[in-house]
């Protein structure tokens, strides 16, 4: 006997009773929706650390000092990073303020000699509680930061509207800004364009607004467009003063070298503060290796949930094989009476076979879509991914809880003797 | 079907004892039965309950298996075969008509009567064609799409004949055939078995109903397993006994 006979007996055992096997089909399909649902919250939740990770910037690693003692803003030093001096004397002023980073550091980290894995560097100094006023209107700035042209690559900044600060703005000591859209909108109201060319008063000190930088978004409650870039130098002779850096970024030249990038800047950095591993004055920050410690627990908490979801089916193919068990005991006289006429074993295995696997397979196809509609909503906070794989794995494993959980009912049913099962009322 | 010229008997029992349980609770249910069954014949097997004809069928139809003696059944011995051999020869040789129809429920009376074909490889259409026409012998042509709930009792047993007959097989096997029918029906499927055995088929019915055999050609009369009489009621060759009986009846 052909499958295509089997399967006609199959689809008939299954449709002559309705509810049951919708009910034991709903127990297979909450067991994929639930795998496939569950999965998706744990891979769209390592999505949303990597993603807020990975804003901080890519192949980045963040120098800071580690010192408690306050950074002094005394002193008129020249920074020499973009300048023409870049031939400034390497231990100048660092045996003073050993704990701090200043400009030298950061030209330091520039040499492609001792540091080859550095694509970029970029010193960072800060100014803090600006307020920004125009026309009327004025903002507190969340983050005000002054480098080089070179940190809008490293944080992965682009310019939306009009153009970014250069190296001779930078040289020029030119009082320029790049706007957050945050910044920009309060501002000047509207989309925050208007303001692109106007001048902007930070703390009564005027500069003139280049651009308006792309929006980051949020995460969470940190506003990552509530900022404002300016060359460093303009703003060590404006807000911050000439201290110390607040952080050096250094960009690695791919993600595949940031440990490698991190160890040439801490031998640098060790070098010119005469300091060893153990105690070490300054720290750094590799957003990658963050990135691959939060991978990895999300990685565990994916798991946790799949399990969960994957006993939810299991108990769904206990379903299965206990209505097969109730099918086969209610049908012993249709099996007698098909192996008097000739039925073989293999055409009763198959025929009750095809009707568990049909179960399972119908079960799993609903549960496959239930699953996909799911996972289109926000749960728990989590925007749900849906992983390819645990599509792929939930509705390979309801067919195979069926033909497992089917195997033990069909195999009863065709090994019934047909006397037996045909004195069976 | 030029039955009669074949050489061989369809049905060849030599020795068959059937026994139950062990020891001090063993029970003979067939106790040592020889029998011939030609090619033509028309069989009853009579006898109470208990007396080891239910048994005798099982044996014949090769749903169980004799303890001892032998059995061959169109010239092929059937003993110690594999449970799929058995199955094969079912499908092939033998025609099961039960009691109680045992029609398989929510599945037309065609499909029914295709099933035997089915589970013997044949194509669709092929199939179509030959159970139509074994319903077209028991004469129920227009209820081919009906379901056997929806068929009464006579008509459930004729749907089971033309099953039976679709195959071609060399022995039709019944048991109790008319149990469950009232006169009408008995008569219509007593008369279905006349025509069958006129047109030359092997019939062994197994019944305890005196007015159900004495439409065969032949009764063997069972008591404790064992053979009491066989009695020739009518020529192997000749025509079966209904349509004469009834025609007395009618005159």
């Amino acid at each position: 006997m052909n499958i295509g006979e089997s399967t006609r007996f199959a689809v008939q055992g299954v449709t002559s009773n309705k509810m049951r096997s919708a009910l034991t089909t709903l127990g297979i399909l909450i067991g994929v929706a639930a795998v496939i649902i569950l999965v998706a919250v744990g891979t769209g939740s390592s999505k949303a650390v990597a993603d807020s990770i990975s804003r901080l910037g890519s192949n980045t690693l963040t120098v800071s000092s580690s010192s408690t003692t306050g950074g002094g803003r005394g002193g008129p030093r020249q920074p020499a990073v973009g300048g023409a001096g870049a031939t400034a004397s390497p231990n100048s002023g660092t045996k003073t303020r050993a704990n701090q980073l200043t400009m030298a550091d950061a030209q330091a980290l520039t040499d492609k000699a001792a540091a080859p894995d550095v694509l970029g560097v970029a010193p960072v100094v800060s100014a803090s509680s600006v307020t920004a006023t125009y026309s009327g209107a004025s903002h507190s700035v969340g983050t005000f930061t002054g480098s080089t042209s070179t940190y809008l690559l490293i944080d992965n900044d682009t310019v939306a509207t009009g153009s970014p600060f250069t190296d001779t703005d930078y040289s020029e000591h030119r009082r320029v800004a790049l706007l957050g859209v945050t910044v920009a909108k309060d501002l000047a109201g509207g989309d925050g364009t208007s303001i692109v060319g106007k001048t902007v008063a930070f703390n009564g000190k005027q500069f003139t607004v280049l651009g308006i930088l792309t929006a980051k978004g949020s995460t969470g409650p940190q506003d990552q467009d509530d900022r404002v870039v300016a060359p460093a130098t303009a703003v060590q002779d404006t807000l911050a003063g000439y201290g110390s850096l607040s952080s050096i970024s250094v960009k690695a030249a791919s993600s595949s070298t940031t440990s490698a990038a991190q160890s040439e800047v801490e031998a640098i950095l060790d070098g010119r503060h005469h300091v060893t591993a153990a105690d070490r004055d300054y720290s750094v920050f590799n957003s990658a290796a963050l990135l691959s410690a939060a991978t990895s627990s999300n990685a565990t908490f994916t798991v946790l949930l799949g399990a969960v979801a994957a006993i939810s089916l299991l108990v769904g193919g206990i379903g299965v094989m206990n209505i097969m068990l109730v099918t086969v005991t209610e049908r012993t006289r249709e099996i007698g009476i098909r192996k008097a006429i000739g039925a073989g074993k293999g055409d009763i295995v198959s025929q009750f076979l095809l009707e568990a696997v049909m179960l399972s397979l119908f079960g799993g196809i609903v549960g496959v879509v239930a699953g996909l509609i799911g996972s289109r909503f926000t749960i728990v906070g989590v925007q749900p991914v849906v992983a390819p794989y645990s599509v792929v794995l939930a509705f390979g494993v309801a067919i195979a809880v069926g033909l497992f959980f089917g195997l033990y009912p069909a195999n009863r049913a065709a090994t019934l003797r047909p006397i037996d099962a045909l004195r069976h009322e | 079907m030029s039955a009669a010229a074949a050489p061989r008997p369809v049905i060849e029992l030599t020795g068959v004892t059937k026994t139950y349980g062990t020891g001090d609770t063993v029970v003979h249910a067939v106790a040592g039965v020889d029998l011939v069954v030609e090619r033509g014949d028309y069989v009853a097997v009579m006898g109470a309950s208990g007396s080891g004809k239910s048994t005798l069928m099982n044996i014949i139809g090769c749903l169980d298996a004799p303890t001892r003696g032998r059995y061959r059944l169109d010239g092929v011995d059937v003993r110690r075969r594999a449970e799929a051999t058995l199955s094969r020869i079912r499908n092939r040789k033998i025609g099961f008509i039960f009691q109680n129809f045992n029609l398989i429920p929510r599945t037309s009376a065609l499909r029914n009567v295709e099933l035997p074909l089915a589970y013997a490889g044949i194509g669709a259409a092929d199939r179509r064609e030959r159970a139509l026409e074994a319903l077209a012998r028991v004469g129920l042509t227009d209820r081919a799409g009906h379901l056997p709930s929806q068929l009464s009792g006579g008509q459930q047993q004729r749907v089971a004949v033309a099953r039976a007959i679709v195959t071609n097989p060399v022995l039709l096997l019944a048991d109790e055939p008319t149990g469950a029918l009232d006169s009408h029906s008995t008569e219509d499927v007593l008369a279905l078995f006349d025509q069958l055995s006129l047109a030359g088929r092997t019939l062994v019915v197994i019944t305890h109903e005196a007015d159900v055999a004495r439409r065969a050609k032949r009764i063997v009369r069972m008591r404790d397993g064992l053979i009491l009489s066989d009695e020739r009621v009518a020529p192997l060759a000749g025509e079966p006994v209904g349509p004469r009986a009834q025609a007395e009846l009618a005159s």
